[in-house]
């Protein structure tokens, strides 16, 4: 395979698409190494860098995809503002090396905690330039912030990892810093304790802009419940927050332990992990569900979103009958179907090269109506040919 | 406004369309007698009138769904309708078209406290929606001026948004997922109770599409707890650009309310002589909004006080209590309705980069003189998007044809300046013809593209959001 192509700006962008003679593997900075990684030409937009416009009074900021996150985030904090969305940095638990771009945080929606409260990647991109199957040079959106000018094909791109088009330029709501924020740390008994108690946290008008869970080395539980703001403010919210959920279990502040949350280093040597989206309070069903299929052998969970996000693991020791391991996707993905989520296969050792689908299979209709919509974008197939599948 | 000659054909068959469609529906849900169909003549863009063919009123999922079938086999545009409310068109009928309104379907089919979502039918209002799960202190925050009328399904055909989506987004950012009958008739389901999409954003694509892409007929939307209190301050500029940098310095302050509300001195009279609000005479005024416990309101309002104090003010002043803060939204709320007392209007909504306010106000002013027509200026200034009022008289010969040039002109101009066509109204066949204006060609295609995937017979809305030279080829 030859070197990997990295285009100096759109124009060069196009012109690889448009004379490629087989599958393109699009990378951004090559830190998500999540679904299968198709064969073929690799083509990184990591050279189209730069933050092409930022005004802070109107709270936009339009760059380049390539542009690096940290980047973005240094220019964002020089004016005191933010990614609202928070976007998970995948390569400790991923175990890979590079540097997390604008483009690969687009092309795979990725968010973090505050994405219960502010709303997700795809809820933050304004605008989108992108080069299609063809070549094409095509955009859509603005730089506004409400625009509903023909269809929202921002949403469509975003998240798309790279099958529909290869981003280069996205323009981004952005937000103000908070003052401060302060975190309730509550200890509760069950893993349907703490989806109670979450859901009462959301269920308050306080604003909850994290709520989470997770298990202590101890094997206890605590949810994690975060407000942010002007100070006078969190102490109130703190207060309240207490008092209407100290029915649950014992609470006290701690230190910010977001990031944590965020990117969950402490399972960077599990051998599989996966990534469940669902209602709520389905995060139980699930639970209990993999409780059931392997009861001697324990997992570790972590909840966000309220309980919506799950996430799953299980070390190599645990998992080392590949035909267990299978029994396991299967039932997981099954389950979620039925519920209506989805389950991502994140990473796994020892069901890498099983023929396997790591995203949720889709319902017959939607799979249609998106292998339609590639081979529109992407008439020849080749821009990462079945990476979400 | 051209819209496409109706098929000859389709009209032909009237009478066999509405029998098939009597057969999957109440024979009072299909409506075919020309003194009937004509309450379906045109939604709030009035200027524009044409009976439909035939009117449809399903009521469930399936009777949508048996509808789709006998239109999709006969060939018959579709059209369909919330409440028409659209000031773009979007539910305009043609001539040969089936109008398919959802009227009828207005149950809330789940309400979810824990997991803070309510599952509605699409012909639900908004409003009504908020007032479903009131008595927990839960509202649906998308809140268009529309809101005690319009329905969901217009509401996510238009992606639409409202005085408060400064904080809380537009229905794209609320809509959790859909069920939408594509039109061959198949049921899908899109989305649900949980977050994100594994597989392509199709819930995304469909907010926002303009009825073109399928029917939504079931809706999940996210709830949220209600703030505990709101309270509005009131401050008056002597210049529009005064008032601009002040909403600039605001939010770089990190303040974020959750409305900000600007009028121009033409608005500012209207209004005053129609509500009799207490406005002062000035030539910008803004309101802003924010919420909380009663301390953090007033926190918020002392910071935003202090910088609006350093703009020079006309006059500044916070509301005390329920009684004052409606005197302040008295006279914005209700002004479509006082500049229409005094002159028909066209109302436009496009959406600005905030730094180019006074240039575009400016420049909105210059083409008001030009064309001899009368501009007011309503807008959500925390986010650029505009509502100039263009005041014309409906009987006057040649006076809506000035309007929608000038109209033409403004929103070109807010493209010009980095800004869209439209922030929350939809294309509809208001802004069809300007969309090469803010669009290249491939990027027109690649939308349309994406209605070849849905519905390749262009039967869905079909005259709407391209230009009709441009869909020519694909709706024939």
């Amino acid at each position: 395979m030859s070197a990997t192509i990295f285009p100096q700006d759109e124009a060069a962008l196009s012109a690889a698409i448009l004379n490629a003679a087989g599958p393109l593997q699009i990378l951004g900075g090559g830190t998500r190494s999540i679904g299968w990684i198709p064969e073929g030409q690799k083509l990184s937009t990591a050279q189209l860098k730069g933050i092409v416009l930022y005004e802070p009074g109107a709270l936009t900021l339009v760059a380049k995809t390539g542009t690096s996150i940290a980047n973005i985030e240094t220019a964002l904090a020089a004016e005191n503002q933010k990614l609202a969305f928070e976007p998970m940095d995948h390569r400790i638990l991923l175990g890979t090396q590079g540097t997390p771009t604008l483009g690969g945080v687009m092309a795979a929606n990725v968010s973090g905690p505050r994405r219960i409260q502010v709303g997700a990647a795809r809820d933050f991109a304004l605008g989108v330039s992108f080069v299609d199957g063809s070549g094409q040079i095509l955009k859509n959106g603005g730089r506004v912030m409400k625009n509903v000018t023909g269809y929202d094909l921002v949403k469509l791109m975003v998240g798309s990892w790279g099958t529909l088009g290869v981003l280069s330029e996205v323009a981004l709501k952005v937000l103000p810093v908070s003052e401060t924020q302060a975190t309730l740390k509550i200890y509760v008994s069950s893993w349907a304790q703490a989806v109670a108690c979450m859901s009462a946290a959301l269920g308050t008008p306080f604003d909850v802009s994290g709520a989470a869970t997770i298990q202590d080395a101890d094997g206890g539980l605590g949810v994690l419940i975060r407000v942010e703001g002007f100070e006078a403010s969190i102490r109130y919210r703190i207060k309240e927050l207490k008092t209407r959920l100290a029915k649950f279990g014992e609470t006290e502040e701690v230190l910010n332990p977001w990031l944590e949350v965020r990117d969950i280093p402490s399972w960077a040597s599990l051998d599989t992990v996966w990534k469940v989206s669902v209602r709520p309070t389905d995060a139980l069903s699930v639970i209990a569900m993999m409780q059931d299929l392997q009861k001697d052998i324990g997992f570790k969970c972590q909840l966000d979103w309220g309980g919506g996000l799950l996430w799953l693991g299980l070390d190599f020791k645990q998992l080392c009958d590949v035909p267990f391991g299978l029994q396991l996707h299967k039932a997981l993905q099954g389950a979620v179907g039925q519920l209506g989520g989805h389950t991502t296969l994140m990473k796994s050792g020892i069901l890498s090269t099983q023929d396997i689908p790591h995203f949720q299979p889709l319902s017959r209709a939607v799979e249609i109506v998106s292998q339609n919509l590639r081979s529109k974008f992407d008439p020849r197939g080749i821009l990462n040919p079945g990476r979400m599948s | 406004m051209d819209m496409p000659q109706p098929n000859s054909e389709i009209l032909m068959k009237k009478a066999k369309i509405a029998t098939a469609l009597r057969t999957v529906l109440p024979h009072d849900a299909v409506i075919d007698d020309p003194s009937e169909t004509r309450a379906y003549e045109c939604d709030a863009l009035t200027a524009y009138r044409c009976p439909p063919m035939i009117a449809v009123l399903p009521a469930t999922t399936q009777q949508v769904s048996d509808v789709l079938k006998i239109c999709h086999r006969e060939g018959v545009p579709v059209v369909p309708r919330g409440s028409g409310t659209s000031l773009a068109g979007g539910a305009l009928p043609t001539a040969d078209c089936v109008i398919l309104g959802v009227a009828k379907m207005s149950q809330v089919l789940e309400t979810d406290y824990e997991n803070r979502l309510i599952r509605v039918q699409s012909g639900r209002t908004n409003l009504s929606v908020s007032g479903a799960v009131e008595e927990e202190d839960f509202f649906y925050a998308p809140d268009p001026s529309s809101q005690m009328a319009c329905a969901i399904a217009g509401n996510i055909a238009m992606n639409s948004g409202g005085a408060h989506c400064l904080k809380y987004g537009v229905t794209t950012n609320n809509l959790l997922g859909v069920t939408m009958v594509m039109m061959d008739g198949e049921i899908v389901e899109i989305g649900g109770g949980h977050l994100d999409s594994s597989g392509l954003d199709i819930l995304g694509i469909i907010c926002g599409s303009e009825g073109q892409l399928g029917v939504v007929t079931e809706a999940t939307l996210r709830i949220l707890p209600k703030p505990e209190g709101a309270r509005p301050v009131m401050i008056a500029f002597d210049s529009n650009e005064v008032a601009g940098a002040c909403v600039a310095d605001i939010i770089k302050a990190g303040v974020l309310p959750v409305a900000i509300e600007f009028m121009d001195r033409p608005i500012i009279e209207i209004c005053e002589n129609f509500a009799k609000a207490g406005y002062p005479d000035c030539e910008a005024l803004l309101i802003i909004e924010v919420e909380g416990s009663e301390t953090e309101i007033q926190d918020q309002l002392d910071r935003i006080c202090t910088i609006a104090q350093k703009h020079n003010p006309v006059e500044l002043r916070q509301s005390q209590s329920d009684t004052e803060s409606a005197a302040i939204w008295l006279g914005r709320k209700s002004a479509f309705g006082a500049v229409g007392q005094v002159a028909d209007y066209m109302c436009l909504d496009g959406t600005i980069p905030v730094s180019a306010l006074p240039e575009v106000l400016r420049r909105i002013k210059e083409l008001s003189e030009h064309y001899g027509l009368r501009v007011g200026n309503v807008f959500h200034a925390g986010d650029g998007n505009m509502h100039p009022l263009i005041m014309f008289d409906a009987n006057k010969k040649g006076d809506l044809e000035l309007c929608e040039a000038m109209g033409a002109d403004v929103l070109r101009l807010c493209v010009e300046v980095g800004g869209c066509l439209t922030g929350e109204h939809g294309v509809g066949i208001e802004k069809r013809d300007l969309m090469e204006d803010q669009y290249g060609a491939g990027d027109l295609e690649i939308q349309m593209a994406v209605k070849d995937v849905f519905d390749p017979g262009w039967l869905l809305n079909p005259a709407k959001v391209f230009p009709l030279s441009v869909s020519e080829t694909r709706r024939a």
